[in-house]
């Protein structure tokens, strides 16, 4: 699971919770993996995040040297940050761990970098 | 618009990707044939650039030969989804074989809007629904609906020729725009008990389906 896909992440699906965002990580296996940059992509994307979820998860997991709390205005010029942005959004990989929503507390296992969001028919409202 | 690879390569390559290890019924398991995912991705790179540099979905991945086409084809970072564990482990076995880093695979109910704050956010989704023949009527266009909900763009999404007027009626009422581009000829190899035939050719339609103001 990359940091790009828990930033859309939500458990509200569960009965009797109401926002379930953002999903609390516990990563027990990290691994880094190479994507290429590509900076008018990593641009367009930036907007459509929940930044400060976005930087929270990555300093939950030891991820967030570097990476500003808050977006600069004129943060498309700034290659550094873009090149960091992409960093954390596509090349940190959760493999195993779990998320958990935090109003429940309902744990989501991760699996061979597989999140499972599936619930019983019950858990769901 | 141009193509980073050629249609034959891309072919070739999807043609030697793992498929499913044990076929579920449930969930109307047909894989896409490899010439089908290679004349559609191409097509909808070449006719309206939706692949390279793009944000892409592919709902109800399966294996996850649109997934993987669509990163040969330029995609940035592709989302695969899929309700069922033993085929997201294939194509997580495809993935790394082929050594492909883009690609991130969600184990969930592509059906529920609650789980993913998806709204207006791909720039393209790719799907190959169920056909929602076996006791599951009309669940082709709920993928197809919550396929557009996930959009800024466009959705390409394969359905039985048999369904054209049909979708063309629904997509009016949904107050959205799509036409087929791409007419294909889906070889069904006989994956169930139940088929008589050892296998059958069933026409398909590549539709792009898209909102009015985009």
């Amino acid at each position: 699971m990359k940091l790009i896909t828990h930033n859309m992440l939500t458990s509200k699906c569960i009965k009797g919770v109401l926002t379930g965002f953002p999903l609390a990580i516990n990563a027990t296996d990290i691994k880094i993996k190479e994507v290429d940059f590509n900076s008018e992509f990593i641009t367009r994307v930036i907007p459509k995040l929940d930044w400060e979820v976005l930087w929270c998860a990555a300093n939950s997991i030891g991820h967030s040297d570097g990476l500003p709390k808050t977006i600069e205005p004129k943060f498309e010029e700034d290659e550094e940050f873009l090149k960091k942005a992409h960093h954390v959004l596509l090349e940190i990989e959760v493999e195993e761990g779990h998320l958990t929503c935090p109003e429940s507390g309902r744990q989501f296992p991760i699996s061979k970098g597989i999140p499972n969001m599936l619930l019983t028919e019950a858990e769901v409202q | 618009m141009s193509a980073v690879i050629k249609l034959k390569t891309l072919q070739g390559h999807l043609q030697d990707l793992n498929g499913f290890t044990k076929p579920k019924v449930q969930f109307e398991q047909y894989e896409t044939p490899a010439h089908i995912a290679a004349v559609a991705l191409y097509t909808i790179q070449t006719q309206y650039g939706s692949l390279q540099d793009k944000l892409v979905l592919d709902a109800g991945c399966g294996p996850g030969i649109l997934s993987i086409g669509a990163v040969m084809m330029g995609a940035a970072s592709v989302t695969a989804i899929d309700i069922d564990r033993d085929a997201l482990e294939v194509l997580q076995e495809n993935i790394d074989d082929l050594d492909i880093n883009n690609i991130d695979t969600l184990l969930c109910d592509f059906l529920d809007e609650k789980t993913c704050r998806w709204e207006n956010y791909f720039d393209t989704v790719l799907m190959n629904p169920p056909f929602g023949t076996k006791n599951n009527t009309g669940i082709d266009m709920r993928f197809l609906q919550m396929g557009l909900r996930c959009t800024c763009n466009s959705v390409y999404s394969l359905h039985k020729s048999t369904t054209r007027s049909h979708i063309e009626k629904k997509i009016k009422e949904w107050g959205v725009k799509g036409n087929v581009i791409a007419e294909l000829r889906y070889d069904l190899p006989a994956t169930y008990k139940f088929h008589r035939k050892q296998s059958q050719d069933i026409a398909v339609d590549l539709w792009r389906v898209y909102h009015s103001d985009s």
